[in-house]
C-alpha cells in the first residue's frame, strides 16, 4: 500500500497519524507541504529516521525544489521521486491512501 | 438499484472534527452512497474524527443541521463495521461510553491490518 | 414551485419537495399525491408515517433500498419488497414517498 501525505507536519496531524497507522513495509510519499518533514534539522528528524527504517519513504522532487529544499538536506533513507516516479508508485501499489 | 456490480471493500477514514469543516458530512454522504450501492463498507474514526460520533451533539445554537443522528442510521443501511482508533480516543479523554454508536476499538496495529484488507481507502 | 394546501401556498423546491418540513401536514401529502393523480390509501400512509419516524430518529431520508429493507423488518416481508412499494408509489417509492412525507430527497438516491 502507498500512503501519501500532503500537509505540513507542523500544521496538521496527517503525517503523524500516517506514521502511526501505516503497516511496516508500506510506501509513504511526502508531497506538497509534507516535504518539509523530509529534511534534517527539524523536531521531527528522529521520527522520520525511524519511519525511514520501517517504511519505504519517498519525497516528491518538484515540491522540494519549489520550497528551496536541497536534496542534500534530506534525511538518509528518504528517496526522491519525480512525477513519473509518483505514478510508478501509485501503479506498483495495490491501493493508495491519501491522508488529505 | 439493479444489476450485479462488483462489490469492493471500502474503508472511509474520518479524521476531522464534525462542525469546523464540511469533511465529516461529506464523508457520511459518501458512506451512505457506497452502502446504497451494496458495497462492503467499513468506517474508521481517527484523530479528531472521533468527535464526529460523540454523544450529545446539539447544533441548534450554531444554526446548522445536526447530522450526528445519521450515524445511527448506518446500521439500517447494513453498515455495521464501525471502528475507532484507541489512541485517538484516549488522547481526547473519551471512552467508548461517550460514543453514540457501537464501535470496535482498535489499536494501531489492528488499524494497519484493517487498511491492508481494503480495496479502496478514502480519507476525509 | 409552491403548492397550495387549504388556500395556503407552501414553498417547494424544483423537484416538488417541501422546503420547510415543519409546514407538513397530512393535507400536504394529499395535495402532492393529487398532483400525481394518486389517491392515498392506508397502505400509503403506513409508509409515509414510517418514513417520518425514520427521519425523526436519524435526521436523514433513507435511500430506497434501505427503505425497502427497513419496511420489511418493521412491517413484514410482504411489504418489504420493491414490487409492493412500487405499486404504491409508481414514480419511485424513495423519491415519491419522501416527498409526500415532507422529507428532503433521500441521500444516495438510487
Amino acid at each position: 500500500m502507498l500512503h501519501t501525505v500532503n500537509r505540513s507536519p507542523f500544521e496538521k496531524s496527517s503525517l503523524e497519524s500516517a506514521l502511526r497507522l501505516a503497516k511496516p513495509g508500506s510506501a509513504l510519499l511526502l508531497l506538497e507541504d509534507a516535504v518539509y518533514a523530509a529534511v534534517k534539522g527539524t523536531v521531527l528528524e528522529e521520527k522520520m529516521r525511524e519511519a525511514a527504517r520501517r517504511l519505504r519513504v519517498h519525497v516528491l522532487g518538484p515540491d522540494l525544489q519549489a520550497r528551496g529544499l536541497e536534496e542534500g538536506a534530506l534525511i538518509e533513507g528518504i528517496g526522491v521521486v519525480d512525477y513519473r516516479g509518483f505514478v510508478d508508485l501509485a501503479v506498483e501499489n495495490d491501493k493508495v491512501h491519501a491522508w488529505v | 438499484m439493479q444489476g450485479v456490480g462488483t462489490i469492493k471493500r471500502f474503508l472511509f477514514v474520518n479524521r476531522r472534527a464534525p462542525w469546523g469543516t464540511g469533511y465529516a458530512v461529506e464523508a457520511l454522504d459518501a458512506v451512505l452512497i457506497a452502502a446504497a450501492f451494496d458495497q462492503d463498507v467499513s468506517v474508521l474514526f481517527v484523530d479528531d474524527g472521533v468527535y464526529q460520533i460523540k454523544k450529545g451533539q446539539d447544533t441548534r445554537a450554531i444554526g446548522v443541521k445536526n447530522f450526528s443522528p445519521a450515524y445511527g442510521a448506518l446500521a439500517t443501511c447494513d453498515v455495521e463495521k464501525l471502528y475507532v482508533e484507541r489512541e485517538s480516543l484516549k488522547a481526547r479523554g473519551l471512552g467508548e461510553g461517550d460514543l453514540l454508536v457501537p464501535v470496535r476499538v482498535l489499536g494501531a496495529k489492528e488499524v494497519a491490518e484493517l487498511m491492508d484488507e481494503q480495496d479502496v481507502i478514502l480519507s476525509f | 414551485m409552491p403548492i397550495e394546501v387549504h388556500g395556503k401556498l407552501l414553498d417547494t423546491d424544483e423537484e416538488g419537495y417541501l422546503r420547510n418540513m415543519h409546514e407538513w401536514s397530512p393535507a400536504v401529502a394529499e395535495a402532492m399525491a393529487a398532483d400525481d393523480h394518486l389517491t392515498l390509501t392506508p397502505d400509503h400512509w403506513e409508509i409515509i408515517h414510517f418514513l417520518r419516524e425514520y427521519y425523526r430518529e436519524y435526521q436523514i431520508a433513507p435511500a430506497v433500498r434501505v427503505l425497502t429493507k427497513a419496511v420489511g423488518k418493521k412491517l413484514g416481508p410482504e411489504k418489504g419488497n420493491s414490487k409492493y412499494l412500487y405499486e404504491l408509489f409508481p414514480y419511485g417509492p424513495g423519491k415519491l414517498a419522501c416527498k409526500y412525507a415532507g422529507l428532503p430527497k433521500p441521500t444516495g438516491c438510487v
